[in-house]
């Protein structure tokens, strides 16, 4: 133990900052290697289902995204546990469905209206019912292109 | 042990090392796409015609009730057997379907054409099981598109699509179209969804 108190002497040495740039660029690559791009910031819980037939979504410009699932903690205070629609960054209303998906399309070229998917990014303990709700607004937003994501994996896995 | 002065150590190269690691890792990095199940949905029709009549045996039913079982044709099954049991009962080749595989049984599909899987649900089914039924029909089609792919073209269906949506392929694209086409129209895929009933 007597190592560490050898040496009282007064002058501090320089601190040797030679080692600043590993520090600061290890932080930098955890960070790159953990980061998943999300644009917007969940407030409900979405642990997709496990599907295996899957096929990539294409051009990600053309992709209109709806959540659902239950509130996250923080928020089932003020909304309840029971599951519920996330358009964008708020809370939504199935009757809110039909005015987000024009607007996506208004947003977009004219030639490109018809190429949009809606992908439904709903979590696994979501009940159909709701699900079967936000299909039949998009039948009626005649947006009928959609893509149940899900993620890569054992569709048996969903059943436990 | 005696401690010596440690010589200074020249971090002038770190910064070159950093930034070659930087760019190596700007090159490979892909940022993740989402991937899932793609579906058409119905138009809304104003006055529902007449459904054109359907022979009982080239319907197949699968229900998924409000505890998450699953009945085909009004019997229970697990999920694992409802691949074969859509392969069964698409590929059966009752009449009219020279490329059929199956046992051509007469109390099922007479062909793929006119074979409809028509998958119902209340609305307490949850969505996991949803999603692990779709993927089993949707494999039992792409295991068929996949074999008469391979047989007449020598190519997998799946590996074609991927090709087809690949803004990369080098290929001849509208060959490839036909050829997919071709295979789609061979076992059209024909899932049928009803609204989910209300529970008495």
């Amino acid at each position: 133990m007597s190592k560490f108190k050898k040496k009282k002497s007064g002058d501090l040495p320089a601190i040797s900052t030679a080692s600043l740039p590993d520090i600061v660029f290890m932080l930098l690559f955890f960070f790159m290697v953990a980061t998943t791009m999300r644009e917007t910031t969940l407030m409900i819980q979405n642990d997709l289902p496990f599907a295996d037939q899957v096929e990539k979504l294409q051009k990600k410009d053309l992709v209109m995204y709806i959540y659902a699932g239950k509130p996250s903690a923080r928020y089932q205070s003020q909304f309840g546990t029971e599951a519920r629609i996330q358009l964008n960054d708020k809370f939504a209303d199935i009757g809110d469905i039909k005015q987000f998906i024009l607007q996506e399309k208004e947003s977009k070229r004219e030639e490109l209206q018809n190429k949009l998917t809606t992908s439904l990014k709903v979590d696994q303990e979501t009940n159909m019912g709701l699900v079967s709700d936000i299909k039949y607004e998009l039948r009626k937003a005649e947006a009928y292109r959609i893509n149940y994501t899900t993620r890569t994996g054992d569709a048996a896995q969903n059943m436990q | 042990m005696a401690k010596r002065s440690a010589p200074e150590v020249n971090a002038g190269s770190m910064a070159d090392i950093a930034f070659l690691l930087l760019i190596f890792f700007l090159v490979t990095t892909t940022i993740e796409t989402d991937a899932g199940l793609n579906r058409k949905l119905p138009p809304i029709e104003d006055q529902p015609e007449d459904p054109p009549p359907l022979k009982k045996k080239n319907i197949f039913q699968v229900l998924i009730n409000q505890n998450n079982d699953i009945l085909v044709e009004d019997e229970p099954m697990e999920i694992g057997n409802i691949r074969q049991a859509a392969i069964d009962f698409i590929d059966n080749g009752g009449q009219d379907c020279d490329y059929c595989q199956g046992k051509g049984d007469p109390a099922s599909s007479d062909n793929p054409i006119k074979a409809v899987v028509s998958l119902q649900h209340v609305r307490e089914t949850e969505y996991a099981t949803y999603i692990a039924v779709q993927n089993e029909l949707v494999a039992a089609y792409n295991t068929l598109r996949n074999r008469e792919a391979q047989r007449l073209f020598g190519e997998n269906f799946t590996t074609m699509e991927a090709n087809f949506n690949d803004g990369g392929y080098e290929g001849n694209k509208e060959s490839l179209e036909e050829k997919i086409t071709q295979i789609r129209e061979m076992y059209p895929l024909k899932l049928s969804e009803a609204e989910p009933k209300e529970r008495e």
